[in-house]
């Protein structure tokens, strides 16, 4: 227990970890200001403001149109003919062209934006944790500050165990407590620049295992940036690591696969894993099949990647990189 | 007298490409209770993979290692906590403070938190306890190694090259810490090249050699068993010094000539060589015997006195050791 009091300790005094948890909650900071100023409240007077607006648009629409007509008709057995339609059928615009809901202001219905924040704020925590993470260990190994620890407690699966459950642990807690902010401040947004309709108790248990899924991600990216810089004794190999990854496996697998025309490139792309984790699901969709529906459409090919899919890929991931760091952990020599 | 360090034929060996290189090779040791140990050795010669080995930090191909009586790495989490050590270079996370260095250490070890005010004074870094390590010098660092050491009071202390980087006060200091240290009966292993420091406070020391160990024993041991016969012969002023070395080396002597003396190698009978030189109507003025001091016996031991015309590689040592 003491030590892991004294690797809680560690961390929370470690100037990186705070300046990436600062610079993480800055950024979500920025983004619910950002949400706050480009959206406002829709009331009578919005709306009527956009009617006014639709309705002035389809006037002026009507208006061009009618011009146009007038313009084709006297140019008709001039040069100038050819620059219009044959025999002048200029389509007359609809009503419906003009809704005035397309005119209205951007407001922030919580019902339907909050699990794109919910999304936005799981990217942003899961990145700060996994280089907080990498830090953490990567910065021991390379200070020699691991094999100070191993000289007072010759334990090493045990230290190391300690260092990534104090991590997790202070990486759940941050992320708790910024989720309830998190939460707390787009009702605010939506209560002052946008409306709750719909939030019954059903869309809120959602949402809470949206966050959920989004703590689960937060800590699989701490723990596997942990895990890669304790396997190369380096906060600078699991930067690298991701690095390649997101350079290699990302633009480069994604380059090769459009070449290649294959059917679902996003089912090799993590990123759309990691919305299907977050989301439920994603249906990738290949616009070149077609399969006729019975109204004689062309559908689309499908392939759903779920949330169950995507937590296995990532518990596969988590054991195979934290698995490898313990065992190697075990057996290395410290040098 | 008990031993709190015993290492029997420890083997270490490493491979890699360039093909096996025996670190170790069969090296003992062993050392008393409530004793300085000098551990010396040339670079390269295994010293610190012996540390690091006995410490756990490295795993042995073979052979045998107690401290405290309780064979490690086996029963090394049992007695952890009786041993401080420092190896090589002190290394500390540059951002935290020296206080926060050892009260860190000292929650991860449950040790009270009293003890880190105590050896911060003890080492000298009571006033800048707070300031960043990484603004210390490699001294400063060095007295932090070697507090963050003693922080849990132990029964057997191992410090590599402790003096590393400290300026000569510091070195003296370092010198009556470790005899306080050893005379409240802690025991106490340094590894260090300052062999004269190393002559002056330790009780036995260890030579290794190319993974293997070539002299072990009391300071006074080692020193005589590697005495040479050679006296120092200084002449009357005026005397022709050539002279007298050509008499003496028709006479069988190994004589080597210096500024105003010479040195007589195989001098078994000094009485001889006033006996040669009065017949001949020289008088010696001074006839001193050559004693060995530590350095010439570890470069003898070793096979690392410097040639002239030849640059030593590192890990090069005379045929005869560890070949």
């Amino acid at each position: 227990m003491s030590l892991y009091r004294a690797e809680t300790r560690r961390l929370v005094k470690r100037r990186f970890t705070k300046l990436f948890a600062i610079g993480a909650l800055l950024i979500l900071a920025a983004v619910v200001v950002g949400v706050f100023l480009t959206n406002q409240k829709v009331g009578p007077d919005q709306i009527a403001v956009a009617t006014a607006k639709a309705q002035a648009d389809y006037r002026q629409s009507v208006a061009s149109t009618e011009q146009m007509k007038t313009d084709c008709q006297a140019a008709q057995g001039t040069a100038k003919a050819s620059q219009f339609p044959p025999n002048c059928e200029i389509i007359a615009p609809s009503e419906s062209d003009f809704q005035a809901e397309w005119y209205m202001p951007a407001t922030f219905g919580l019902k339907d934006n909050l699990p794109d924040m919910i999304t936005t704020f799981a990217a942003v925590l899961a990145l700060a944790a996994f280089v907080i993470g990498a830090s953490f260990v990567g910065a021991e190994w390379s200070s020699g500050g691991m094999m100070n620890l191993l000289l007072w407690r010759p334990r090493r699966l045990q230290v190391l165990s300690t260092k990534l459950a104090a991590l997790l642990v202070g990486v759940t807690g941050l992320t708790v407590v910024t989720a309830a902010l998190w939460t707390a401040a787009f009702w605010g947004v939506a209560k002052t620049r946008g409306n709750t309709i719909g939030m019954t108790s059903g869309v809120w248990q959602s949402f809470g295992l949206m966050e959920l899924r989004a703590l689960v991600l937060v800590l699989v990216a701490g723990a596997l940036g942990f895990g890669l810089a304790s396997l190369g004794r380096h906060t600078a190999m699991a930067l690298g690591v991701a690095i390649g990854v997101i350079v290699v496996f990302q633009f480069g697998v994604a380059a090769v696969l459009a070449v290649a025309q294959v059917k679902f490139p996003e089912l090799y792309l993590a990123p759309f894993w990691v919305i299907a984790w977050m989301s439920k699901e994603y249906t990738a969709q290949d616009y070149n099949a077609c399969n006729l529906d019975g109204t004689g459409t062309c559908q689309p090919d499908t392939l759903t990647i779920t949330w169950q899919m995507a937590g296995s890929a990532l518990a596969i991931i988590l054991v195979l990189v934290v698995g490898a760091a313990m065992w190697t952990m075990r057996k290395r020599d410290i040098t | 007298m008990d031993a709190v360090l015993e290492i029997a034929g420890l083997q270490k060996t490493y491979r890699s490409r360039k093909g096996v290189r025996r670190a170790l090779d069969g090296f003992d040791m062993v050392v008393e209770a409530g004793q300085v140990h000098g551990f010396l050795g040339p670079n390269g010669s295994g010293k610190t993979t012996t540390l690091r080995t006995l410490l756990g930090l490295i795993r042995a191909n073979g052979g045998r290692m107690s401290i405290l009586g309780q064979e490690v790495p086996r029963h090394l989490p049992a007695v952890a906590g009786q041993v401080g050590a420092i190896v090589e270079s002190p290394q500390f996370f540059g951002n935290f403070t020296a206080w926060d260095t050892l009260s860190l250490l000292a929650d991860a070890g449950g040790v009270r938190r009293v003890r880190v005010e105590e050896v911060l004074e003890l080492v000298g870094l009571r006033d800048r306890a707070k300031d960043r390590v990484r603004t210390y010098s490699l001294g400063m660092k060095q007295r932090l190694a070697v507090a963050s050491a003693l922080l849990k009071e132990p029964r057997l202390l191992i410090l590599d090259e402790p003096a590393n980087g400290l300026d000569p006060g510091g070195i003296r200091e370092m010198r009556t810490l470790m005899r306080t240290l050893s005379e409240s009966g802690m025991t106490v292993v340094l590894s260090s090249h300052i062999l004269g420091e190393i002559q002056l406070i330790c009780d036995s020391v260890t030579i290794i050699s190319a993974g293997r160990r070539v002299a072990a024993g009391s300071v006074a041991e080692v020193l005589a068993t590697h005495t040479s016969s050679s006296v120092k012969v200084r002449l009357e002023p005026g005397i022709d010094l050539l002279g007298a070395a050509e008499i003496l080396r028709t006479a069988g002597a190994q004589v080597e000539l210096g500024t105003d003396f010479f040195t007589v190698g195989n001098a078994g009978n000094p009485a001889q060589i006033t006996r040669i030189l009065a017949e001949r109507q020289i008088y010696v003025s001074e006839l001193t015997p050559v004693a060995a001091d530590l350095e010439s016996v570890f470069l003898e031991l070793t096979g690392t006195a410097p040639v002239d015309g030849q640059n030593r590689q590192v890990d090069q040592v005379s045929a005869g050791w560890g070949q």
